[in-house]
């Protein structure tokens, strides 16, 4: 057995762990989905195979699902994941130009992971955040009152502590 | 849990309330708008300086209060003296202010805001005549900023309970009469009542029902919802628990947005607390009424705020809207008759029936009755969650409230009611906000999302954004929102981007009232409103893009020309300075020349003017 199909099937182990908390009823399939993007930062598209057995649907029903919803991904994600909040207060008040920085920072688009899979960047619709605008998220963590500059640094301080 | 085991936790409750204040009290307020300004760093600071010189003080999470523009923000009480709150509480300040004012009992007010309880403290005015303050009227957000979100024991300390305690031993058409005389209408957008939605519901006969409480937040520039759970999350439990027992559902579920990790965490909190206790359930404070609470998390689909596709969302089911009627309190989850109530709503009916209806309808205006929440963000200068009565007009929300302009630029409308909504200009901010006279103006009330905009703002951009906003979230089920918001978007890509023809502002109409009459749910039939109320109201602009390709904010990338209007620059040099490519050349006392063959068009410069010398 070659080392990649020993990843894929250790990965299925991981999938079939997931299924065994559910009872199978069609309305969990995107519980199921959450717990596996949860689990593998995206959707594979074995697990998603695995799923539609598990619930006796076809595949295209879980895909249709799936591709319904903005939170799933198909694609793995970056070590790093930045997310630019885009609401409306955001907007007025400079997102575009945040997202305009990391796009030529990092050479990528939106929604996009960087080849070395070192950055991802995300935008998402509101976080909630507007009294702060423009907000952006990077792994994990909230930053307040943006600026292009301000984003820039927080990437360089990122990529610091990684060659470190 | 009975009765009495409720009456016994509840003194018990109070008791440790008052244990808390009779000693050195420090809260923070870490809901996300603090975090995001670095609460959790603050908070750590000053759990090390506490525990280092062994200080007697209670250290306590709270929620927001609503003066988000002061984040993080920090209260210390200590006993016999006032609550005094303090703003932008960095974790260098944070030591500062407790040394002195914990260990020396000296308030700093040079960082207060202001104080609240009896008794005055020189140099901090009381928090509640405060201009941001002095115009709200805070019911439904009395405990957000005051007690632990999730403490239980808390929420019972201040009222919590008492409305479903005395809604159990009211008959159903009881409860039904006090939201009606309350006058209470949805909070979350359409401001049907809701009495009537739950009588519908009790009058379908069905051996299931079910209750949903809506918390998919999905205006962009909207955050009420997120606040008040994160503040006060047992308050809408206990709603739903009401609504619940009125329509005789055994089942709620609460649907809320993935995009509010620390909101869904606080709402499983609490509802492990609940179960824990006894308050959810097999016959609650010994009723013969059992009753359990889900959440659903969404999975970021911006329709599924709409009741039918979030019903789809709860089976499983891809979000997409279908014809209404039959209405979901008829026919809903898995075919039952369900109520859906926005988040504000259920709150609310916690606090109507421990209070009375007469104690909500006192404010307001005839149609509509008592106090609502909103955001406030934008370009103003106090941002943060408000409450005000209905019928304020939008210039106290956003002068008085909001302090005005935060830049120094001229504010020219406000953004209401989200992608749904409109923007209404300065000339009509005299306009009462209540549901009808915004809907008249173009707008809508929405669930509260309040964006202010400036000069800087250009309206065709603003319409550009929630149009690209809609058309992107719309689910694609009828031809009317999927094809027209499409064609709209690409007129109005044509006009930003300097290619706009004279008859597209008629076209642009024509299409409107098409996408808003044939649209199969809310999201088609308001999408077309922010470019209507565009239209109506900032008409030059359009025409400033089309007729002379220019834009007078100076926003549209593709519309500017990077020159220097030498009639208004004042050679001050702060363009170059700002210019991060290095493409404007200055010397002190000559005007600035850019370099079009650098320049990135990043529109820094544009943005650092302080004269509007750059277009």
């Amino acid at each position: 057995m070659s080392q990649m199909e020993l990843i894929e099937e250790k990965m299925e182990e991981r999938v079939d762990r997931i299924l065994s908390c559910f009872s199978g009823r069609r309305e969990e399939l995107i519980v199921i989905l959450q717990r596996i993007q949860d689990e593998f930062g995206y959707l594979p598209e074995f697990a998603l195979i695995r799923v539609a057995k598990f619930l006796g649907v076809p595949e295209a029903h879980v895909y249709g699902v799936a591709s319904f919803y903005a939170q799933f991904r198909f694609k793995p994600m970056g070590k790093n994941v930045i997310t630019v909040c885009r609401g409306t207060a955001c907007h007025v008040r400079g997102s575009p130009m945040v997202i305009e920085e990391v796009k030529n920072r990092l050479g990528i688009e939106e929604g996009d992971t960087t080849p070395d899979l070192r950055w991802t960047l995300e935008t998402v619709a509101c976080i909630g955040m507007c009294a702060l605008a423009p907000c952006v998220i990077v792994n994990g963590k909230v930053h307040g009152k943006v600026t292009p500059r301000r984003i820039a640094e927080i990437i360089k301080a990122v990529e610091g502590v990684e060659k470190k | 849990m009975n009765v009495e085991g409720l009456e016994r936790l509840r003194q018990e409750a109070k008791n440790q309330w008052r244990e808390l204040h009779s000693k050195p009290l420090l809260t923070i307020g870490t809901a996300t708008c603090g975090r995001g300004a670095g609460a959790l760093e603050t908070l750590e600071t000053i759990r090390r300086f506490v525990a280092d010189r062994n200080i007697e003080c209670g250290v306590v999470e709270v929620g927001c209060i609503g003066l988000c523009y002061a984040e993080p923000i920090m209260s210390i009480s200590l006993p016999g003296m006032p609550i005094v709150f303090y703003g932008e509480v960095t974790p260098k300040r944070a030591g500062e202010i407790v040394e002195q004012h914990l260990l020396l009992g000296k308030p700093v007010a040079k960082y207060a805001i202001g104080a609240v309880g009896d008794g005055e403290i020189k140099g901090i005015p009381n928090l509640f005549e405060t201009p941001m303050m002095r115009k709200q009227v805070r019911l439904v957000l009395s405990r957000c900023g005051f007690i632990e979100p999730a403490n239980l024991m808390h929420y019972l300390a201040n009222g919590g309970f008492d409305g479903l305690q005395r809604a159990l031993n009211m008959e159903r058409m009881q409860i039904i009469d006090e939201l009606r005389r309350s006058g209470l209408r949805g909070r979350g957008g359409a401001g049907f009542p809701t009495w009537r939605k739950w009588l519908v519901c009790i009058q379908t006969p069905s051996e299931e029902k079910f209750v949903i409480c809506n918390s998919d937040e999905g205006d962009p520039g909207a955050f009420m919802n997120r606040s008040l759970i994160e503040g006060d999350p047992y308050s809408v439990l206990e709603g739903l628990l009401i609504a619940g027992y009125t329509i005789g559902a055994a089942e709620g579920f609460i649907y809320c947005r993935a995009e509010y990790p620390l909101a869904l965490s606080r709402l499983r909190e609490a509802i492990a607390e609940l179960e824990r206790v006894g308050l959810l359930g097999d016959n609650i404070l010994g009723s013969d009424f059992c009753f359990r609470i889900r959440v659903v998390e969404g999975a970021g689909a911006f329709v599924c705020g709409e009741e039918t596709a979030l019903i789809a969302s709860i089976e499983g089911k891809r979000g997409m809207p279908r014809t209404r009627p039959p209405f979901p309190a008829v026919k809903g989850l898995w075919g039952k008759p369900t109520v859906i109530n926005n988040v504000e709503t259920l709150a609310w009916v916690s606090h109507i029936l421990r209070h009375g209806a007469e104690w909500f309808a006192k404010h307001g205006t005839e149609g509509s009755k008592g106090t609502k929440t909103f955001s406030l963000a934008g370009k103003v200068k106090r941002t943060g969650l408000i409450e005000v009565p209905l019928g304020a007009t939008l210039r106290e929300i956003v002068y008085d409230i909001g302090g005005g302009s935060a830049s120094g630029r001229e504010i020219k409308a406000v953004q209401i009611g989200g992608p749904s909504g409109g923007c209404i200009p300065v000339d009509l901010f005299d306009l009462p906000v209540d549901y009808e006279s915004l809907t008249s103006a173009g707008a809508i009330m929405g669930s509260g999302g309040i964006v202010v905009m400036d000069e800087d703002t250009c309206m065709v951009d603003v319409a550009h954004y929630f149009l690209q906003f809609t058309q992107r979230e719309s689910c694609g089920k009828c031809v009317p929102c999927r094809l027209g918001t499409k064609q709209m978007l690409t007129i109005l890509e044509d006009i930003t981007h300097g290619r706009g023809k004279s008859e597209d502002i008629q076209l642009l109409e024509e299409l409107a009232s098409a996408v808003k009459v044939g649209s199969l749910c809310g999201l088609g039939q308001t999408a077309p409103n922010p470019v209507l109320t565009t239209v109506r109201y900032f008409r030059g602009e359009y025409e400033a893009h089309i007729k002379d390709r220019r834009c007078p904010a100076g926003v549209c990338v593709p519309l500017l020309r990077f020159e220097v209007d030498e009639g208004k620059c004042t050679k001050c040099g702060r363009c170059a300075r700002v210019c991060p490519v290095g493409a404007i050349a200055w010397e002190r006392g000559s005007f600035p020349i850019i370099d079009r063959s650098k320049c990135i068009k990043c529109r820094a410069c544009i943005i650092e003017c302080p004269e509007h010398a750059i277009n």
